[in-house]
């Protein structure tokens, strides 16, 4: 089981998780990234994403979108805040309008992202926080649902399938 | 400050939930508005009971609630705050299950993919 905790605080609106990964940090640096690596798992496979622009460099920028069943396209960015290869990356996830560009009507999540080596295996620990319950009353609104389910539908399989069916998911 | 644990059993029921794309889609209605059971055997195509069940499942796993009026029975989503909050940490969580899964499986490909290209350079 790759993750191993998950913390949520809904008083302080943040979530915490650790995973680990049985693979030099090296690697799970690169799955962050090398934009190729980085589309495979971002979205699910009913929703490939695809990644534009990947600017890992403080004030840089990343955009991506998710393809849809039956095409449509959900488009997001990241502005990175923090980059210190291999070990920590800080962005702003943020949703885009149809044209890329940032929407500043819906919320942004703030994403730390550390990962420590430990046993010639990868501890990787992602904290993201909300700016306000209203940003998180609107996640809920207008992008968790838009955006977030559909790696949801992994969910079952991740948590109940063995590796190798979980391959046979992820088609490559 | 509350920290909030869910049992594994309630984070399977709620995954479990929303494993389902009609499932998934109900819930996406009733955060919109309050539809009917009937309303929605309408829009999909299969059965009043088979709706109902996805309905009930939903429901064990605490993301909607039924109540029934006159003849019609509503589904709704708890409009409680501190439970939306919930909700949207629940669904991060999921996603970066989803998310930390799939990382972990390009990992434990063999040398000649993806790992292969993380050793001797960017691809693309």
């Amino acid at each position: 089981m790759s993750v191993i905790s998950v913390e949520k605080d809904v008083d302080n609106l943040s979530l915490i998780l650790i995973a680990e990964f049985d693979a030099p940090v090296e690697l799970v640096w690169q799955l962050w990234a090398d934009p190729r690596q980085l589309e495979r798992w971002w979205g699910p496979p009913t929703h490939p994403s695809t990644v534009e622009k990947h600017q890992l460099a403080p004030g840089g920028e990343v955009t991506y979108f998710m393809t849809g069943p039956g095409g449509e396209k959900s488009y997001g960015w990241w502005r990175v805040t923090l980059v210190s290869p291999p070990r920590s990356l800080e962005f702003t996830d943020g949703f885009a309008h149809q044209d890329g560009t940032p929407n500043a009507d819906l919320p942004t999540t703030a994403v730390q992202m550390r990962l420590t080596g430990q046993d010639g295996g990868t501890r990787m620990e992602l904290r993201f926080s909300f700016g306000s319950r209203e940003h998180m009353d609107q996640l809920e609104r207008w992008g968790a649902f838009d955006v977030f389910p559909q790696s949801v539908g992994q969910m079952d399989a991740l948590l109940a399938a063995d590796a190798a069916d979980l391959r046979h998911t992820d088609p490559s | 400050m509350v920290v909030d644990e869910l049992s594994d059993e309630a984070v399977d029921r709620v995954f479990h939930a929303l494993a389902d794309a009609t499932r998934r889609d109900i819930l996406h209605r009733c955060v919109r508005g309050e539809p009917s059971v009937s309303r929605l055997a309408d829009v999909y195509p299969m059965s009043f009971a088979a709706v109902q069940k996805h309905v009930a499942v939903l429901e064990r796993a605490g993301l909607v609630t039924k109540e029934r009026r006159g003849r019609e029975q509503l589904v709704r989503t708890d409009a409680d705050a501190v439970s939306r909050a919930r909700t949207v940490l629940d669904e991060l969580e999921a996603a970066w299950r989803g998310r930390v899964g799939r990382m972990a499986d390009l990992l434990a490909q063999p040398p000649d993919s993806e790992r292969h290209k993380a050793s001797t350079g960017r691809a693309g």
